[in-house]
């Protein structure tokens, strides 16, 4: 019995920190196969980590704040757009940017509202809890349950949402086709600029509600550094994933478990394994993952490439 | 001859126009941010610069916070130079101060003028080896080497904090209780300060790391321009077909650029390790020299001079902000200018790489016919 409620207790946690990297790993996807690499997903992160936090503490909704957090990662994702869309900038350049210039803004704001560094105060309404108690009555799964909060479910059906757009409808057709030929996909009449700024804005939207589901999920303030790399590691999960919103949550659920067995490690038994090494994992898998150890990983044919118009 | 001169300059001028405005125009927009805090602009830049240049104590210091960043600059330009976008200075940067740490470990027997080469060679090494990864990834199997930069900066990273608990703590090697840090460089292996010797320097700890850093910058020069080798490397990044055509071995030198380029990212932790802190620390993350090394890169035209202007800048700006701050001006607001100069600096790359699109911006402003 106690092992059951152990292991429920670890599904539960992976499902936790694997949630944040789903929603953000989806938003990289729609990124990368339109054809804009979104090294940026990180500081997206932590704009959509902050306003959900700011705009809850004012309104007393966390459902607003989510909503903000999605307006503020289409809002940054929007200076990525115009940047490697129009101005056929460095993608890579320009993520790194946007990493820099929002991890300082939201420090600064964070000083500006509530007068100190660090750490936000912490809002009354968050969302840490499980949305539906009367699951939590099932036996043995009732612990698993208990144990969620309601962005685990919203990061499943964001999974079958991105799926269905990505491979059922038009639109992911043409997204797909900027991606992989956008001289082939302008030949044909779709519009190549506008397709990618759509699919940099999704990402950015995504990344966004990744961004408030740590920061209104897992606690119910804003720290600086809480995204601690995540953006990179759900970048990492699309590409484990092989740039399939499937295989990404895959990847993630994977990279979220190993985190939940390193958090656990002692009650598991299992801290003879360093815990630096169970961190790496996800990070070491995808080189693996790059390099064909574990089936080739193979993304968009023009991820990175601006595309011109008229342009030979 | 005068010619030929006037060219010069004018080429001079022209790599160096962009940099500034980029600069100037984030200055102007981080002023924004200041008069929105209910401060002078002017104050504040005032005590950014006074607080960076004011005295020599605090240009010393000034200097500390640039040597680092002339290394991780160099890194990425160099890499740049070769058509590569080495995103792992970072994680170098963490392998190199790694290998600083167990070289002066390891060879703490030896005489200083002997130990401090070793250690910063190791420490050169440490960088070069882990940047030889993504070389050859890319080389052997044609693998983009961002994502796989990105990877190794937090493998690095990891790597790095088990070795720190583990085989380099003070409790493993001196049976001092459990540190979060590593054994201490002795003292014979540090890098010199200034201020042991020249007392105007105050309470600066700059060292002579930064002499080395300046003096990488002009071999850098020298090889990428000078040399055979520079040639080589520079015709696989402009263009890897007809370099190869011309009898140039395109994957021997990828993993040598990598390896070079790693090298002066292991370079900046040997001499943070070495003229610094003496040590490492356990850390949650990385502290960033290899991404601001990116922002250094580009400002400096990827040249090896200008990364010596660009570094010296982001010195400026990293020393002052601590000044700033102190006089009650949040010092994000040098971060956030830190981030909006290489977003300008980014944008405008179009300009110089594109220059159809200037002719479109200023000639017909009719929207094309597709």
């Amino acid at each position: 019995m106690e092992t059951i409620v152990l292991i429920m207790a670890v599904i539960a946690s992976a499902l936790r920190l694997a949630t944040p990297l789903i929603f953000s790993s989806l938003g990289g996807t729609f990124c990368e196969r339109s054809g804009v690499v979104n090294i940026a997903l990180e500081g997206i992160m932590i704009m959509g980590a902050f306003f959900a936090i700011l705009v809850t503490d004012f309104t007393g909704s966390p459902w607003l704040g989510i909503i903000a957090a999605m307006v503020a990662g289409i809002l940054t994702s929007l200076i990525l757009a115009v940047l490697a869309v129009h101005l056929r900038a460095n993608q890579v350049v320009a993520g790194v940017a946007i990493n820099m210039l929002t991890a300082a803004l939201a420090a600064f704001l964070l000083e500006m509202v509530w007068h100190r560094s660090g750490q936000t105060d912490p809002v009354k309404a968050a969302l840490t809890r499980n949305p539906f108690e009367f699951l939590e009555g099932i036996p043995v799964l009732g612990p698993l349950f208990a144990g969620l909060n309601p962005f685990v479910y919203l990061a499943f059906i964001a999974v079958a949402v991105s799926y269905y757009v990505l491979f059922k409808t038009p639109f992911g057709l043409r997204l797909r086709a900027v991606g992989e030929h956008p001289k082939a996909a302008d030949t044909v009449g779709i519009n190549v600029y506008k397709i990618r700024y759509i699919a940099v804005m999704i990402s950015g939207a995504l990344a966004g509600i990744a961004g408030s589901s740590l920061s209104l999920g897992t606690v119910n303030l804003f720290r600086e550094g809480m995204t601690s790399g995540k953006g990179f590691i759900a970048l990492a999960a699309m590409i484990f994933g092989k740039w399939h919103p499937v295989g990404a949550f895959l990847a993630c659920l994977f990279f979220g478990l190993m985190e939940a067995i390193q958090i656990q490690a002692s009650s598991l038994g299992l801290d003879w394994i360093p815990s630096e090494f169970l961190q790496a994992v996800p990070y070491v898998a995808t080189i693996l993952a790059l390099a064909g150890v574990v089936g080739r990983a193979v993304g968009p044919a023009a991820s990175g490439e601006p595309y011109e118009k008229g342009h030979r | 001859m005068d010619n030929k001169k006037e060219s010069k300059l004018q080429l001079f001028l022209d790599s160096v126009r962009f940099p500034l405005m980029a600069i100037i125009l984030s200055f102007l927009v981080g002023s924004l941010f200041i008069i929105w805090t209910g401060n002078n602009p002017l104050v504040a830049y005032g005590a950014l610069f006074g607080g960076s240049l004011g005295s020599m104590s605090r240009f010393g210091e000034t200097l500390l916070k640039t040597t680092p960043l002339i290394f991780t600059g160099l890194s990425i330009a160099f890499a740049f130079r070769t058509g590569l976008f080495n995103i792992g200075a970072e994680g170098q940067y963490v392998m190199g101060a790694l290998f600083t740490v167990t070289a002066a470990w390891l060879f703490k027997g030896l005489p200083g003028f002997v130990l401090v080469p070793a250690i910063l060679i190791s420490g050169a090494l440490g960088g070069a080896l882990w940047a030889m990864i993504p070389g050859i990834l890319k080389a052997k199997l044609g693998i983009h080497e961002v994502i796989v930069t990105i990877m190794l900066n937090y493998t690095g990273l990891f790597i790095a904090n088990f070795f720190v608990r583990t085989a380099l703590n003070p409790s493993t090697l001196l049976g001092t209780e459990q540190k979060a840090y590593t054994v201490l460089v002795p003292e014979h292996g540090r890098l010199t300060q200034f201020a042991d010797h020249l007392s105007i320097f105050g309470t600066s700890s700059v060292n002579t790391g930064i002499l080395i850093a300046v003096a990488v910058a002009i071999i850098t020069w020298y090889v990428l321009f000078k040399t055979t080798l520079g040639y080589e490397i520079r015709s696989v990044g402009n263009n890897p077909y007809a370099a190869e055509y011309g009898g140039i071995n395109i994957s021997k030198n990828m993993i040598l650029a990598f390896a070079i380029s790693g090298m002066m990212a292991g370079l900046a932790g040997a001499t943070v390790v070495a003229g610094l802190t003496y040590k490492m620390d356990q850390a949650s993350h990385s502290p960033g020299y290899g991404f601001t090394g990116i922002a250094v890169a580009l400002v400096g035209k990827n040249h090896p001079l200008g990364v010596i202007a660009s570094a010296f800048l982001f010195g400026v700006l990293s020393n002052g902000a601590r000044k700033m701050q102190i006089a009650g001006i949040p010092k994000e607001i040098v971060d956030i200018i830190q981030g909006l100069i290489i977003i300008f600096i980014a944008a405008e790359a179009i300009l110089k790489y594109m220059p159809d699109l200037k002719t479109k911006l200023s000639g017909k402003k009719n929207k094309e016919v597709a």
